[in-house]
């Protein structure tokens, strides 16, 4: 049966049409290229107009394959397969070729774009051609579900899940659930006390039937796919026997060995070696700090286990790693502060009484080190004017170009607390105001009432080098004042950096490991960043929270609990598509040389010891093809990806490509 | 077989080493069958014959043709040419006619380099060459123009000159193979061997789904009767360096077997014999390139994460790439030669 191949070419309004010419491509492919029955340009073909077009061709004149030029097939593919499908014509006979991200977006000349355009049809035409129907597989999805990150995000994704009635294994790296929101005073802009609202869900968490919490734990490793993903975590040693001990206390309150607590109290206050992070912490059984106990530095001591009445603590613990199945992936791991070290000029490090936004955060918090009395360094004086540093490593090209999003609001926090509990005048240092939530610039317009001084401007520098009488002993913020239009310099007791939100150190690890990618700044990247901000590229695997980008509580919270909803979603139908874009061996073929045997990142391959054959186990295999590039036989086939589909595409793309000339005469 | 009327017969030998016509008579006492079925109306090797002989017959007049040697200057082009038009049947005989064979290796130079190397630098056939005399096409004596062939600057294989209906692997193929070979050819009719094509005979630019080449469609592991494992390889040998253990497969102990990619139907006889595959019998269906092939799957199995120590596992244990993956198949691989250097 000769081939009957339609061809479309979108113009995307402006978006293609501007670099290619889209008719003439159109009018060129229906002339040039073999077995073309009907080949159009259109508007916009993912209108409903512009599928309906295709449909009607296909079945009037009995199109074969369908050509798709338009935007990239992550956006589309599904759109124009089902168009296909409605009209009867397998949806595997349609190839989307990407002329918009890979031509006419990164090109502005109008010939080149064009010559480019046909050459991607030719070799799409010339590959759906030899496309062959696939039938799309089910397979169930495991109820169970991981979450990743015991934030805010995660605890609600948690929540939502485990009150639905579904299983959720919890995955926490610190010793506590909790996130940074446990490290707070209050939240803006309603100024509720962080701990009053995050500690109930905490427990919650803690005691539901439904959720397994493995705090002080990793994710070690990720396979398998959406339905179906087999994990292994790393359980880190505590030292103390989880199921013994009883939260009592009497080892932290014993233990002799006192340790700066840069994690929770981020540096200002201390900690024992054998350490709850916080009094509500969950779960409440302590971790020992192996690397700062006395006795695993230098092996006197156990004095904790001498105090315990539950003999719960085991110095001879070690790493456990923990496998489990679920059916979908959460990840929630949040963000990490800026190192405000990173821009000298401010002094942090340096000058005592400079402040990172999360030790103040500990300064202020009434379980904080000070019991929330604001002083400096020196633990007793109230200062008498405080300065608040804004987008300090945020929208700044040397550090990071993003706006962090929260500083603004947690600054008039800040202002606000400092107002309310000292004598201080309060100066804010802002680029521009970024008060865009509900209700954030009503907090804004109080802080103006309260009396909280804005000065316009990026500080270029803190020092502690007076120059008039009144900036000795101060530190002093030198600016230029945009609005006033001159330099100031700003003499205070202390200053507070907003440093910004960054993307965890080990984010992009992780996202490796189940298969997710990272925009350029570093954070998780969704599927769509508008229609579809909770899934990302990999089925099965969604982002909650900050790890995603920066945002305040209620958007991370709405994030948790839209993850939840997508999962739930899942479970709910019990069983999931997958794409029919898989590896299959000729067994007949295959020498059973086992090369292939070892390397398939999802396990999917076996070796048949009696047939001495190996075998591709289809529902396992994700269609990644490192086994069929790698059977020396040749006999290992990617479906939709087979050898002559893709020569057939590299020679279609070359279709001008003068051949080298086969015969040399010799020219003796 | 005798109650058919006889077949008319052709063998040939261009750029090879002769091995292959050798490896006819090896068939033994059967090569008398091959007389009794087929009358052999040109075979230089063996009987006397002239060119314009062939040039006489009819077109498609000889049924089938046995071709050994690739195509390396104007006159093996002009024969190959011929004996194409003249035969009914043309197959590829042998690893040289398929797929280049060592003579391809040549690709690996210019004309100019192998001429300095055999005129200039000295060797056994011209000890010494004071006048740089150098073969030429054409010589104007007083007598007239003398002709020598026109001697290409690249190797081409049988396929990339004429259509090749059917291929014989092996340097040379083996007996058995050949006696099968030409028992099907007159018993079924070599359309109908051991693979069936669904359309044309002749090899498709990418051979996925139809083999024209007679030969077993897997590869030489599976007539190894040697112990595999899972593959994690550490450390390449050369042959010379270990004496391999006998029961377990070559290349898990660090040997470059290629029987892993190599196309069975010799019986594994290398590996047999504790030596690895050097990969003969070329690529099995559906590989568009031996030598990419077995580089894919051996760089697939190395057994490290870090690239500077992949890299001493490969340099050190690897030190000819060419010859040891593209040994038999540099010609009829997908890059055919090593780049030119152009000449401004
Ligand atoms: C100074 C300051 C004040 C703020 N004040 C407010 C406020 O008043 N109101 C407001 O709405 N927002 C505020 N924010 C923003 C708020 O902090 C975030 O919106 C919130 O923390 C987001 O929660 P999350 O769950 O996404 O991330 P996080 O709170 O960072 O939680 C992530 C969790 O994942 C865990 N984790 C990380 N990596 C791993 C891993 N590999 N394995 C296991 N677990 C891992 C972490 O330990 C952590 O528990 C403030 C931000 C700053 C900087
Ligand atoms: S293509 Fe091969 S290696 Fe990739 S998932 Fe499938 S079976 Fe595994
Ligand atoms: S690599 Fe190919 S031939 Fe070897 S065992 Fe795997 S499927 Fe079989
Ligand atoms: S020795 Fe060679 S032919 Fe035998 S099993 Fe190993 S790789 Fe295959």
């Amino acid at each position: 049966m000769a081939d009957k191949i339609g061809i479309y070419v979108c113009h995307c309004g402006s978006n293609i049409a501007g670099t290619i010419d889209v008719e003439e491509v159109a009018r060129w492919a229906g002339k040039n290229i073999g077995d073309v029955v009907v080949s159009k340009d259109y508007k916009f073909l993912c209108s409903s107009l512009g599928q309906q077009m295709i449909e009607d061709d296909i079945r009037s004149e009995g199109l074969t394959g369908v050509v798709v030029g338009a935007c990239s097939p992550h956006l589309h593919e599904k759109t124009f397969r089902n168009a296909c499908k409605r009209a009867g014509l397998n949806p595997f006979l349609c190839q989307m070729t990407n002329l918009r991200e890979h031509v006419s977006w990164v090109n502005s000349d109008k010939a080149a774009g064009t010559k480019k355009a046909k050459a991607l049809i030719f070799a799409a035409a010339e590959r759906v051609k030899r496309q062959k129907p696939l039938e799309p597989m089910e397979v169930e999805v495991n109820p169970a579900t991981l979450v990743v990150g015991g934030g805010i995000a995660g605890l609600q994704a948690t929540l939502e899940l485990a009150d639905a009635g579904y299983l959720v294994y919890l995955v926490e790296r610190e010793p506590s659930i909790g996130g940074h929101m446990a490290q707070f005073d209050k939240t803006f802009p309603t100024l509720d006390c962080s701990a009053c609202i995050l500690t109930p869900k905490m427990s919650e968490v803690g005691q539901h039937e439904n959720v397994t919490m493995f705090t002080y734990s990793e994710l070690e490793e990720v396979s398998g796919s959406v339905g179906n993903f087999k994990v292994k975590i790393r359980k880190k040693a505590r030292y103390v026997d989880y199921d013994k001990c009883t939260g009592c206390g009497i080892c932290t309150e014993k233990c002799p060995r006192k340790v700066i607590d840069d994690v929770f109290e981020a540096g200002m206050g201390y900690r024992k070696a054998i350490y709850s992070p916080f009094p509500q912490a969950v779960p409440r059984i302590p971790v020992i700090d192996a690397e700062n106990c006395t006795w695993f530095t230098r092996g006197k001591c156990r004095v904790c286990s001498k105090v315990c009445p539950t003999d719960a603590v085991d110095y001879d613990q070690k790493d456990e790693i923990v496998e489990l199945n679920v059916g979908n992936i959460i990840m929630a791991t949040g963000w990490k502060l800026f190192d405000c070290k990173r821009i000298p000029q401010y002094g942090f490090g340096r000058l005592a009484n400079v402040y990172t936004n999360m030790e103040f955060e500990r300064l202020c918090n009434a379980a904080g080190p000070t019991s929330g009395k604001i002083v400096m360094r020196d633990g007793k004086t109230e200062p008498k004017s405080v300065a608040i540093v804004h987008c300090v490593g945020s929208r700044d090209v040397n550090s990071n170009p993003y706006c962090s999003g929260v500083c603004c609001m947690a600054a008039l926090k800040f202002g606000h607390l400092v107002l309310e509990k000292t004598k201080a005048e309060v100066y804010s240092f802002y680029i521009d105001m970024r008060t865009p939530m509900k209700d954030y610039e009503e907090f804004y317009q109080r802080l103006l009432e309260e009396g909280m001084h804005f000065v316009r401007g990026k500080v270029a520098e803190v020092t502690d080098a007076a120059r008039k009488p009144d900036e000795k002993g101060k530190l002093i913020v030198q600016v230029e004042d945009t609005l006033l239009g001159k330099q100031r310099r700003i003499p205070v007791d202390m200053v507070i950096l907003m440093g910004g939100l960054e993307p965890q150190a080990d984010a992009k690890e992780l996202g490796l490991k189940c298969g997710i990618s990272c925009s350029m700044a570093g954070w998780y990247t969704e599927r769509h960043p508008k229609l579809d901000p909770v899934a990302t590229m990999t089925d099965g695997v969604f982002v909650a929270g900050v790890c995603q980008g920066p945002k305040d509580i209620p958007a991370a919270v709405a994030q948790g609990a839209a993850a939840a909803a997508r999962v739930a979603g899942m479970i709910a139908k019990g069983t999931v598509t997958i794409e029919p874009i898989v590896a299959s061996i000729d067994e007949e073929g295959c020498s059973g040389c086992r090369i292939c045997n070892n390397l398939c990142p999802f396990n999917a391959i076996e070796y048949d010891e009696e047939k001495k054959v190996s075998r591709v186990i289809t529902a396992l295999c994700k269609g990644c093809g490192t086994c069929v590039a790698a059977c020396p036989a040749g006999v290992i086939t990617g479906a939709h990806f087979n050898n002559e589909q893709i020569f057939a595409e590299i020679d279609g793309i070359l279709w001008d490509a003068k051949p080298q000339a086969e015969v040399e005469i010799a020219s003796v | 077989m005798s109650d058919k009327p006889k077949g008319k017969l052709a063998l040939y030998w261009a750029a090879s080493c002769g091995g292959c016509d050798i490896a006819v008579l090896a068939i033994d006492e059967k090569i008398l069958n091959v007389a009794e079925a087929f009358d052999i109306v040109f075979w230089p090797c063996a009987a006397d014959g002239k060119v314009r002989d062939v040039e006489k017959m009819d077109d498609g007049s000889i049924d089938v043709c046995l071709f050994n040697g690739g195509i390396r200057t104007s006159e093996q082009e002009y024969m190959a040419q011929l004996l194409r038009r003249k035969s009914k049947v043309l197959v590829a005989f042998g690893s040289c006619a398929s797929e280049g064979c060592i003579p391809g290796l040549a690709n690996m130079n210019t004309r100019k380099e192998v001429f300095d190397t055999v005129y200039k630098e000295g060797s056994a056939t011209v000890p010494e060459n004071p006048q740089d005399v150098r073969p030429q096409p054409a010589t104007k004596m007083p007598e007239g123009i003398l002709h020598l062939p026109v001697f290409y600057d690249t190797l081409r294989t049988l396929d990339q000159t004429v259509e090749v209906d059917y291929y014989l692997p092996g340097c040379p193929p083996e007996a058995e193979n050949i006696w099968k070979a030409i028992t099907a050819i007159r018993g079924k009719g070599v359309r109908n061997l051991l693979c069936e094509a669904p359309e044309g005979p002749s090899r498709q630019k990418v051979p996925d789904t139809f083999s024209a080449v007679i030969g077993l469609n897997t590869t030489v592991c599976e007539e190894c009767p040697r112990k595999r494992g899972e593959k994690k390889i550490k450390k390449f040998y050369r042959t010379w360096e270990i004496i391999p253990d006998e029961e377990t497969c070559l290349l898990e102990q660090g040997l470059l077997c290629c029987g892993i990619a190599t196309r069975a139907g010799c019986g594994a006889l290398c590996p047999a014999v504790n030596s690895p595959c050097i990969g003969c019998y070329g690529a099995n269906d559906g590989v568009a390139d031996f030598g990419a092939r077995m580089m894919s799957a051996l760089a697939s199995v190395i057994d490290s994460d870090d690239p500077d120590e992949i890299r001493r596992i490969i340099e050190e244990g690897i030190p000819d790439p060419v010859g040891s993956f593209y040994r038999f198949s540099l010609a009829a691989s997908q890059l055919r030669r090593k780049k030119k250097m152009q000449i401004a």
